[in-house]
């Protein structure tokens, strides 16, 4: 079952595609463009359609998904954890 | 692939997939004629707007473009134009008896509503009635102007219905279908990727100075609620954490092989086949409102959260891909890709579902927000009135 999806190779982030994650769960996902398989355990509870860190974040780091810049991280992400509004903001405005 | 659809052949030319015998006020003042016009003529369509009075320079240009765009659209077999007075709206009704198709026009001063409804609605009928005897026929597909524009996404629009709109547009591309896709904020962090897919060195010119404009105009006025804006608290709710994430999603629509033709202003109307770039709001009603009023006769709108939208005479064909939104709001939702975050649908399958539903569409099926009743027409404000 794949319960989050990955662009491509090398995003930092995953987007959960299922209802009711909950922390602690091993979650199976899908690197959609390379079509391969990648495994994390969640440790927050997330939403559909939210993402988890793929790797540990520290504030500074930049945030890649489709291969592009998608904002800078405030505050430290823990890989598995939820990566939002609260840990990640825009470069841009 | 299927190479025709059965549309109505207007005497411009041009093919539309709907015969709307439309009842269009040139100002505020004029709508509640308009509405008394259409209920009193079933089977008309009646546009109110709110505005038309005291506009100047491009904003009332525009104001003129939308309303004869809206009326020469080839979804539109007929038009009556009311307006509070003559001058302004004899300008609506030349602007669209330049394609051929019947047009009138009342103005409301030295009458009053009573005999402008009465005298406007003997026209309406006649219109009507001769509309109801036209018939449609075969066309060949590259008479057929597709736009796109997305709404209340999330991240499944990324990577599910977005992808899917562009899987369509590469396939529709090669048959000379003119197409459009608009959003000017919302390519922000994803700007250089549109550039680089510019056909030529001036194109690619023409979008860096529109966006580079808009741009201007956001940083003028921006204030700390911009963050709830763009991204919308909608899409904030369904995942999406920063403009460019949301750009990154919005960019997926124009696929991965068709080049950017050209770029046209609000509601200018392009002057040969291909993908065009519209300089536009990315607010949802006013960007579809400005593809009608461009000539585009089907619409495909992704949406991820369950945007609702519709318009008066452009067919919105909604495709989702998040399984909660398909679940929960499944009487908006024509076309479900969430098959493709399962792996159980391709994005080629997908991108085919799509299309199937455009011809069908094209051919008459009423989509979502047709039988839902959705027409927001919603006319783009560039400043302050006189």
């Amino acid at each position: 079952m794949i319960h989050f999806v990955v662009h491509e190779e090398g995003d930092g982030v995953g987007v959960v595609v299922v209802e009711g994650v909950k922390s602690g769960q091993p979650l199976e996902g899908w690197i959609m463009e390379d079509d391969k398989d990648v495994r994390v355990t969640a440790k927050s509870d997330i939403p559909i359609g939210h993402k988890l860190a793929l790797r540990d974040y520290q504030p500074g780091d930049t945030v890649i998904k489709y291969g592009v810049d998608i904002g800078k991280v405030v505050k430290p992400i823990a890989k598995g954890e939820h990566l939002h509004v609260h840990n990640v903001k825009t470069k841009r405005w | 692939m299927q190479k025709t659809f059965w549309g109505y052949k207007r005497e411009n030319g041009r093919v539309g997939v709907r015969n709307h015998v439309i009842v269009l006020p040139v100002d505020d003042l004029s709508n509640a004629a308009a509405e008394a016009v259409a209920n009193n003529i079933k089977g008309t369509l009646a546009l109110p707007h709110p505005y038309g009075r005291l506009q100047f320079g491009a904003d009332l240009d525009l104001h003129f473009r939308t309303l004869i765009g809206t009326g020469a659209n080839p979804n539109v077999a007929a038009v009556v134009v009311i307006g509070i007075e003559e001058g302004w709206t004899g300008r609506v009704v030349e602007g669209i008896a330049k394609t051929g198709k019947p047009v009138a026009g009342f103005g409301i001063e030295g009458h009053g509503d009573h005999e402008t409804i009465r005298r406007a609605s003997q026209k309406a009928r006649e219109f009507l009635q001769a509309a109801s005897e036209l018939r449609r026929e075969e066309r060949p597909l590259k008479e057929l102007w597709v736009s796109t524009k997305c709404g209340e996404s999330d991240t499944t629009s990324g990577c599910g219905a977005n992808p899917t709109v562009g899987n369509a547009f590469d396939k529709l591309y090669p048959h000379g279908v003119t197409m459009v896709f608009g959003e000017t904020t919302e390519l922000t962090g994803g700007e250089h990727l549109v550039a680089a897919r510019c056909r030529t060195e001036e194109v690619r010119k023409k979008f860096q100075f529109v966006f580079d404009r808009y741009q201007e105009v956001i940083n003028r006025h921006k204030t700390s609620d911009l963050s709830e804006s763009q991204p919308t608290k909608g899409n904030i709710a369904g995942g999406l954490t920063t403009i460019e994430e949301k750009a990154l999603g919005n960019i997926q629509k124009i696929g991965r092989k068709c080049l950017v033709d050209g770029v046209i202003d609000k509601a200018e109307m392009p002057d040969a086949p291909g993908l065009w770039f519209m300089d536009s709001s990315s607010a949802a009603a006013e960007m579809v409102t400005l593809c009608a009023a461009s000539g585009f006769v089907v619409h495909f709108f992704p949406t991820g959260q369950g945007n609702v939208i519709g318009n008066p005479i452009l067919p919105v064909i909604k495709l989702c891909a998040n399984p909660r939104t398909v679940r929960t709001m499944s009487e908006h939702v024509d076309v479900d890709v969430s098959g493709l975050l399962r792996k159980e649908l391709t994005p080629d399958q997908a991108g085919d579902k799509l299309l199937e539903c455009m011809f069908r569409t094209a051919n008459g099926r009423l989509t979502a927000a047709e039988a839902l009743g959705h027409r927001e027409f919603v006319l783009t404000r560039l400043y302050e009135s006189a």
